[in-house]
């Protein structure tokens, strides 16, 4: 008995350490000076060098890329996953509520339609995406980054299945109060789905703040780059040399990129549980 | 406080079945109505067809007289409590029942005025800020209520209202329904398939069956002067006792069995011969008798069953009689009990059409 809970407890921690071990020694290593890493190679320890890496990152002009701060990339992923997330969701949620309570010809298949588009990663559509954006004059600002990213199959999925769950007697009752479709949607089913939008904002956050490709396209002046994009471009500086490679804030912008997801999730997680494990009462 | 009048209303389903078939109704104001019926009989089509949940294929629904086909549910000025009780889930006991008036753009301190009155009403005046998870079955389906009443709508649907409750707070949420509608004097529509509860609630009740309304009346009109078979089935508890019987000209005979008949009957038929379990009684000579095969003790009351010796047997299987005793007779099981019956109470129906003939 005492053996089958060592080894269970040891395979735990051989997963923990072989899954936490590459962002400790990353966070490690930016902690150290420059001339440490390329003398002595990755750092397991913890430096002095932290505030110093992490201000020039942060705040100094030149400190990691030409013109832009790290600050200013941190807040385009930030802008770049809540409205991802915020997006997603209105738009899924509208979706769902058009294709579960309005009984419009087409609704079926629209919604298989819609549900097909998963099979379909964005690459496929990125050129006409690019092509649309870049007529509409949007190229390099927000809104092109993030409209075209919000429809969201997934979300019109998982917000269909939970509306369909709702009994309909909820709807008569409300018909019967004098609720208005809009009303119904913003008193009844908004509050009913709270955990559910709850949980999906966290994944869509997550999804949008690790959006690679789309932004790299989008994107063509450095104050419009995002954290993800940083890290990309900061290593091909490093690549092409020049100067003492500044591994140091390559790793400081990595931790910087990794942080806000791991804190959305710890402080939300038990939200993001209720929203995927709870059924309606 | 209004009177509903349905004409020939009819619901037909896109894969043609049809669920209402011909429904003509004069309720009155203030009246209890209760619909009764197997399930699927298409009662509460009906009901929702008056709350305008259901459209309606032809016919007419007037309200005061107003036609109402084309209104919408919020429009009719009606309030319905649903089986489920539906209740908003994430709103308290006062939003949910003022989310109406809200909605109908009354100002907040009337609201709050009516809230608390239907509460004081209805004894959850306590529980107005607890949400519907908070509280029990029945303070569930005050709450129902209470939503309907603040409304004071012209007319109250209830869609089975009792059914998810125990026995006990049945009985008693019926005594309270009845005594509210008596106080408030709104006309009301129930439906239920439980014909105690039909048969207490109704100040008259609607049978159906099948779509159609089979017999419309007062309970005990129903029950003493039932116009077919299935509302004489349908109507009273225990079941009527049916014998399958035919007439020779002077008697009515089931198999082995034959006594006298005065009426006249048509003696090319097949007929039912129905006596309720409490119209029977017990004589020696009695042209019944029974094998006992169970006895049920109700308290005051003993029901016995058993088949009927020597009878025609009824769709295949043995006629079976339920006989309605006082708790003084206990017949042994197996036992033999004669029992006769008064021909003026019993009821004889065609068996084909169902028809009532005496």
């Amino acid at each position: 008995m005492n053996w089958r809970l060592l080894s269970t407890h040891a395979i735990l921690l051989i997963g923990m350490v072989f899954m936490t071990l590459p962002v400790w020694v990353a966070f490690c290593t930016s902690t150290h000076a420059p001339e440490t890493i390329l003398r002595d190679g990755l750092q397991f320890w913890p430096g002095s060098n932290f505030a110093e890496t992490y201000r020039q990152v942060l705040f100094v002009d030149g400190g990691v890329m030409k013109s832009v701060l790290g600050f200013d990339m941190l807040k385009n992923s930030l802008i770049l996953g809540v409205g991802f997330a915020i997006g997603k969701v209105v738009i899924s949620m509208l979706a769902a509520y058009a294709i579960v309570y309005f009984r419009f010809k087409l609704a079926v298949p629209l919604f298989w339609i819609i549900f097909m588009t998963l099979l379909l990663p964005l690459e496929v559509r990125i050129i006409p995406s690019y092509e649309v954006v870049s007529s509409l004059g949007l190229l390099d600002t927000h809104t092109g980054l993030i409209v075209p990213l919000i429809a969201s199959a997934t979300g019109t999925f998982f917000f269909r299945q939970f509306f369909r769950s709702v009994p309909d007697e909820l709807l008569e009752a409300a018909r019967l109060d004098g609720a208005t479709p809009w009303r119904f949607f913003k008193d009844i089913l908004v509050p009913l789905s709270k955990t559910m939008i709850a949980a999906i904002l966290i994944i869509m956050f997550v999804v949008g703040w690790n959006q690679y490709l789309w932004p790299l396209i989008m994107t063509t002046k450095e104050e419009n780059y995002t954290l993800v994009i940083g890290i990309k471009q900061i290593y091909q500086v490093l690549a092409e040399g020049g100067e003492l490679p500044q591994y140091q804030k390559a790793f400081a912008l990595t931790i910087l990129a990794t942080l806000p997801p791991v804190l959305v999730v710890l402080i939300f997680q038990s939200w993001f549980v209720k929203g995927l494990v709870e059924s309606e009462k | 406080m209004a009177n509903v009048e349905l004409t020939n209303v009819r619901k037909t389903y896109p894969n043609g079945a049809e669920a209402v078939c011909g429904v003509d109704m004069q309720i009155e104001d203030g009246e209890l109505i209760v619909f009764v019926g197997p399930s699927g009989c298409g009662k509460s089509t009906l009901l929702r067809m008056v709350a305008g949940l259901e459209k309606i294929t032809s016919g007419d629904i007037k309200i005061d007289e107003q036609l109402i086909n084309d209104v919408t549910p919020a429009d009719r000025d009606v309030a319905m409590v649903f089986q489920n009780y539906a209740l908003y889930p994430h709103m308290t006991v006062r939003g949910n029942m003022s989310y109406g008036l809200k909605n109908r753009g009354i100002d907040k301190a009337s609201i709050n005025k009516k809230v608390e009155e239907a509460a004081a009403m209805l004894r959850i005046s306590d529980f107005l800020d607890r949400q519907p998870n908070q509280l029990s079955g029945g303070q569930r389906q005050r709450v129902a209520m209470g939503r309907a009443i603040v409304r004071e709508p012209k007319v109250f649907l209830f869609d089975e209202p009792l059914s998810n409750l125990d026995a006990k707070l049945r009985v008693q949420m019926r005594i309270e329904i009845k005594r509210l509608q008596r106080k408030m004097k709104v006309t009301s529509v129930y439906v239920t398939h439980d014909q105690t509860e039909a048969m207490t609630l109704a100040d008259r009740l609607a049978v159906i069956n099948d779509g159609r309304v089979e017999q419309m009346g007062a309970p005990m009109e129903l029950y003493n002067n039932p116009a077919t078979l299935f509302v004489a089935s349908f109507i009273g508890s225990p079941q009527i006792n049916l014998l399958p019987v035919r007439f020779d000209g002077q008697h009515l005979i089931s198999g082995d069995i034959k006594f006298i008949w005065d009426a006249k009957l048509p003696t090319d038929t097949d007929l039912m011969l129905g006596i309720r379990p409490d119209d029977l009684f017990q004589k020696d000579d009695g042209p019944l008798s029974l094998r006992v095969d169970l006895v049920e003790q109700h308290g005051a009351d003993n029901l016995t069953y058993g088949g009927l010796l020597g009878a025609d047997e009824t769709d295949g299987h043995e006629t079976e009689f339920c006989f309605k005793s006082g708790q003084d007779l206990l017949p042994d099981i197996d036992s033999q009990l004669n029992l006769g019956f008064d021909p003026t109470r019993a009821l004889v129906f065609e068996k084909s059409s169902g028809d009532r003939l005496v």
